[in-house]
């Protein structure tokens, strides 16, 4: 059965588990594992999240467009916004000692996409911003650290 | 919320917290609103029951984030219970086992309020 490979929401928070539904939709259509799946709709669940907060400061008028695209061994989902693009360079992995003594929390969204993904691109053009999530069906196992 | 339930039960002084569904950024509040109004009562010993959380983002790792360490300073905890191997492998990924006490039921977490005041972490 075909499903549509895209899917377009207002950015809020509230359209999370429609996300991570049609995620999986396709994500099972292309073969992944079960492990994979989840995998899959964590990361593009931080993906959207970080748009919606980051990007575009929850101004629910703005628009985030979700891609699915079967690759040869896998999906990649790309999530299209036009709010401020986001430095993933900033990123690493949180040390969670310090932010609980520290009362903080953020941070933990694009260190998890980059574990969990097998590859993370983002991309900035003149007129918009995409976040790329690519997930093999038979990932290399995770390095712990 | 339809896809986020919290249940809560009281055990003496220990607040059970029973959570039903996905915990995301959509969510995360409900639970926020939860350990705050625990926080302002000065009720800070808490389990977690995860038995039916099904999901689990940042955002709500986030939660036990920000809250613990004033929980903590009152004496209390957040204890955690129940977790299924998927919700699990998030809070370990992110290096949980190491600062939180997760253990496999209430009865394990309710036997270590009564051994101690507080987490040895």
């Amino acid at each position: 059965m075909e499903f549509s490979r895209n899917l377009v929401i207002n950015a809020s928070t509230d359209h999370l588990a429609e996300v991570r539904e049609f995620t999986g939709r396709h994500a099972e259509q292309a073969g992944l594992n079960r492990k994979a799946i989840s995998e899959l709709q964590l990361a593009v669940d931080e993906a959207c999240t970080n748009i919606i907060k980051h990007a575009y400061n929850y101004d629910q008028r703005q628009k985030v467009i979700i891609t699915a695209d079967p690759t040869g061994d896998g999906i990649r989902i790309t999530l299209r916004h036009e709010g401020r693009p986001f430095d993933p360079e900033l990123y690493s992995k949180p040390d969670l000692r310090q932010q609980i003594s520290r009362k903080k929390r953020g941070g933990v969204g694009v260190w998890l996409m980059e574990t969990l993904m097998d590859r993370v691109e983002f991309v900035r053009k003149a007129e918009y911003n995409e976040i790329h999530l690519i997930k093999h069906r038979q990932s290399s196992e995770r390095d712990p650290e | 919320m339809k896809n986020f339930q919290i249940q809560h039960r009281k055990e003496g002084d220990i607040d059970i917290l029973e959570l039903h569904g996905e915990l995301d950024a959509h969510t995360a509040s409900h639970l926020e609103e939860w350990f705050k109004k625990l926080l302002e009562l000065k009720r800070s010993s808490i389990i977690v029951n995860c038995n039916d959380l099904e999901y689990i983002a940042s955002a709500g790792l986030g939660v036990f984030m920000a809250y613990i360490e004033d929980l903590r300073e009152l004496g209390g905890d957040i204890k955690l219970t129940n977790m299924n191997g998927k919700v699990y492998d998030i809070f370990n990924l992110l290096g949980f086992p190491a600062l939180y006490d997760i253990v496999d039921d209430e009865r394990d977490a309710l036997k270590l309020y009564s051994d101690g005041p507080q987490a040895g972490k």
